[in-house]
């Protein structure tokens, strides 16, 4: 078998395991959590049959293994159970807003790792002179400060002052797409400054590692650009640690947006999941819970894969 | 004038040094150098590590590694004063006028790049061909030089071709463009002595054949001697002789390079006889997780207080069996007698005295050194922790060591960084004799230290051998180095040894087929010894 695949195929079932063990941890994390579901759905009004009722109704008085295996096999086919304070399906409610957090996350990447690549060619290119300055003194000031305040100075100059963009991202389907690129503008704004920082540093000091190299030598040698070489010379050998990064901000996009959502208030994950946190409602929380977990892993085990593919050692072994 | 192709005048290069706890300052490394080259000539550039040669190769591009500037002159190429014509024409003139062969070709390539995309990238960047004739004259150049396979190997990567293939290819993509002048960086210092050969035959076809100028940089004047027409000698940035090869080779007129010429000029009485301090019996042995034998039923002795060299190229085996002596890599197969007792095979498992016996030397010295330590420090540590001496007696001993490697009162107390390569060696023997050992292994001691400094290194061990009856055990893939050097001799190929006895005996004739490779493939300083050897093979193959 081809070094490749075998390599690609091991971290893939290490992402499987990890995926599990996160799993484990999600569903014993919300059983030792105070509180009692029944007591919780029920509220002030129980009596102690209804709770006894409902709890068997529920399974809670199963043992907590089978209750994981069977919540993890519902899973796995695609059933995650109804959420406790609504009745709604949970796969369904949060399949839209899940699409609409991908939508964000997937906007914000787009503009944000390109140019954090960019910037940071140009950071070298530049190297210690005034261009290289702007770009990093810029970007550690916006991954400084923090979102929330952020996303109320875009607010206040971009919506308030110049009404360029709307403040609150409110989509919904009836809209088109720059209809809904419009109305996100303003929290992808946000999430670019917050993630463009981290990136751009990291393009900067993985190609300034590989600048050292004597093959980069070579390449001035041969006459060319310096900007040539840094983009055709010296970035294929620094695409494993930026891919890293660039991965690890992606899962942020998704996964740590959060604070965003609700400051702008857009119907994405982390508004459903701070919802219904308040709300006790333990099985949309586990839901989230793995769905985060399994992004995270996704995309690291996407940067894993990369870095091997980028090594020509390993894709072309002797 | 009119047949200069590169013409250089007065030329200073200056450096900043930043020595630690001092202000930075402006050090000169090379000063007054001037010299020719005209079309189709080759200068060979000599001298030792620090000379200077290197640095005046690229300024023939107007290149300075790291912080180094050239401060004063002028650098005519073809006519033009390339100090004076700004960055966009130093571009048009890189990889195109002239171009540049790195000492290392596997550090010097892209290794994410197929070779041809390298080779023909110059020559597609100054719009000299398009890319099917480029790829073209790429295809039969690697032909030229006597490449496999040459249709293919341009869809190779860097890490797939062997290191004098990969030196080939770089001087394929040097030639490609056409260029005027190719200065050749110490092309072949970093390949086994079976391979250099090779590699300077197919780099000298291709110089006569493409009618190409070159500048020849190594600090080797035998292989200079195969390649150029003059030779310019360097000392510290400074030239000692310029002439032609034929003078600089049979009638040099200065000093330092008649010492360049006549080095290894020590003169070994070889021992024989005497009992055994090491056995080395039917040793068998690979390394964990791989499926070969690196060494196969290896059999040698080591009499007491004499040397037994082994040799063999890169590959043999001949650090492994280092390894496996020093108990770092047990044997699967075999048996390790040391002073008439059978050692451990791990080193975990050896007595105090029988790692104290067992010294041994690196080629590394810088690496091999804590460089946060002084000197005394360094040989002071197994003082203590062998003999458990402290204090006053201590400081007497390392005074002692240090007056026995040649190194006066003043070293005591400075740190490795401050010591030429040379004493860094001695500061490693000193601390390897602190132990009182009974054999002391020497991994290629002398390689990477320039020829007149390696020559006192190996005169300080064979005085050191006669007064402290320490047996060496050294691992080489210099043959001049075992003839200085050697009582015995073990020839290893692909981990076996294929040679074995007396100094004497392993060099003189008849040979086995490997060893007279390794012995003809040697460079020796006289003109036309390159083309002679390769028509004595050529012959020996017809006659086959």
């Amino acid at each position: 078998m081809h070094p490749v695949v075998k390599l690609v195929a091991q971290r893939l079932a290490l992402g499987m395991l990890l995926l599990l063990a996160a799993s484990v941890l999600i569903f014993v994390g919300t059983q030792i959590l105070p509180g009692d579901v029944a007591q919780s759905i029920l509220g002030q009004s129980a009596t102690p049959q209804s709770l006894a009722n409902l709890r068997a109704e529920l399974g809670l008085n199963e043992p907590a293994i089978s209750r994981y295996f069977s919540w993890l096999f519902n899973a796995l086919q695609g059933d995650l159970g109804k959420a406790l304070s609504n009745g709604q399906d949970i796969a369904t409610s949060m399949g839209s807003r899940l699409g609409n957090t991908l939508f964000l996350a997937i906007s914000a990447a787009v503009v944000a790792v390109p140019l954090a690549i960019l910037l940071g060619l140009i950071a070298v290119r530049y190297q210690g002179r005034w261009p290289d300055r702007v770009i990093s003194t810029v970007t550690l000031a916006t991954v400084s400060v923090p979102e929330f305040l952020l996303g109320y100075i875009a607010m206040f100059f971009l919506s308030v002052k110049f009404r360029v963009f709307p403040s609150l991202a409110a989509i919904n389907d009836g809209m088109t797409f720059f209809e809904k690129l419009n109305s996100i503008a303003l929290p992808v704004l946000v999430l670019v400054l917050v993630v463009l920082g981290h990136m751009m540093r990291m393009t900067r000091a993985a190609i300034l590692n590989v600048m050292q190299s004597a093959y980069v030598e070579t390449a001035e040698l041969k006459g060319l650009r310096k900007f040539t070489i840094i983009a055709r010379h010296a970035l294929p050998n620094a695409i494993a640690p930026v891919v890293n990064v660039v991965m690890l901000n992606l899962a942020y996009l998704v996964v740590g947006v959060v604070v965003v959502e609700v400051v702008f208030v857009y119907p994405g994950m982390g508004q459903y999941l701070v919802d219904h946190v308040s709300k006790r409602d333990v099985p949309v929380v586990q839901a989230c819970g793995l769905v985060f977990a399994a992004v995270y892993i996704g995309l690291n085990l996407v940067a894993d894969v990369v870095s091997i593919l980028a090594n020509p050692r390993l894709r072309h072994p002797k | 004038m009119s047949d200069a192709l590169l013409e250089v005048k007065g030329l200073k290069i200056e450096a900043t040094a930043y020595p630690p706890g001092e202000a930075p300052r402006d050090i000169t490394i090379v000063e007054g150098v001037g010299f020719t080259v005209e079309k189709g000539k080759v200068l060979g550039l000599i001298g030792e590590s620090g000379a200077g040669k290197s640095t005046i190769g690229l300024s023939s591009m107007a290149y300075g590694r790291g912080g180094v500037r050239i401060t004063g002159g002028e650098v005519f190429v073809n006519g033009r004063d390339i100090l004076k014509v700004g960055p966009s024409g130093l571009r048009a003139l890189r990889g195109r006028e002239v171009t540049y062969v790195a000492q290392s070709a596997a550090a010097a390539f892209n290794p994410a790049k197929k070779l041809m995309d390298q080779v023909i990238e110059a020559t597609l960047h100054h719009g000299l061909m398009g890319k099917e004739e480029a790829e073209a004259r790429a295809i039969s150049l690697f032909a030229q030089l006597g490449l496999p396979k040459p249709e293919t190997i341009g869809n190779r990567y860097p890490h797939q071709v062997s290191g004098g293939q990969l030196q080939r290819v770089m001087t394929a993509m040097a030639l490609c463009p056409k260029p005027d002048l190719v200065v050749f960086d110490e092309p072949t210092t970093a390949l086994d002595v079976t391979t250099q050969i090779e590699v300077l035959a197919a780099i000298k076809r291709a110089i006569v054949e493409t009618g190409v100028a070159a500048l020849y940089i190594t600090h080797d004047l035998a292989v200079v001697a195969q390649i150029a027409d003059h030779i310019l000698v360097l000392q510290g940035g400074k030239m000692v002789e310029y002439g032609t090869t034929d003078h600089i080779i049979n009638t040099p007129a200065q000093a330092y390079t008649q010492a360049l010429v006549s080095v290894r000029s020590i003169d070994h009485q070889e021992k024989t006889g005497g009992a055994p301090v090491l056995s080395v019996k039917g040793i068998t042995a690979r390394y964990r997780g791989t499926k070969f034998d690196v060494l196969k039923d290896v059999t040698v002795d080591l009499p007491e207080a004499q040397t037994l060299a082994i040799v063999g190229e890169s590959g043999s085996g001949k650090s492994t069996l280092a390894r496996v002596i020093t108990g770092l890599l047990p044997p699967s197969k075999g048996e390790i007698t040391f002073n008439g007792r059978t050692l451990a095979p791990e080193f975990e498992n050896r007595t105090r005295d029988d790692l104290r016996e067992v010294q041994m030397i690196y080629q590394m010295a810088d690496v091999a050194m804590n460089p946060r330590q002084t000197v005394g420090t360094i040989i002071g540590r197994p003082l203590e922790f062998y003999f458990g001496l402290r204090g006053d007696a201590k400081k007497k001993r390392i005074q002692e060591l240090l007056d026995e490697i040649e190194m006066g009162e003043g070293y005591i107390d400075r740190y490795p960084a401050e010591l030429s390569g040379g004493q860094k060696q001695r500061v490693c023997i000193a601390r390897a004799l602190a132990a009182k050992p009974k054999m002391i292994i020497c991994d290629e001691v002398t390689s990477a230290l320039d020829p007149l400094v390696a020559d006192g290194i190996l005169k300080l061990l064979l005085n050191l051998q006669k007064i402290e009856n320490v047996a060496y055990l050294f691992i080489t893939h210099d043959l001049a180095t075992v003839r200085a050097i050697a009582d015995s001799i073990a020839v290893m190929y692909q981990g076996r040894v294929v040679r074995y006895g007396s100094k004497t005996e392993v060099l003189a004739p008849p040979f086995d087929d490997y060893t007279d490779l390794l012995l003809s493939s040697v460079p020796e300083m006289e003109l036309g010894w390159l083309e002679r050897t390769i028509a004595n093979r050529k012959m020996e193959a017809a006659g086959n």
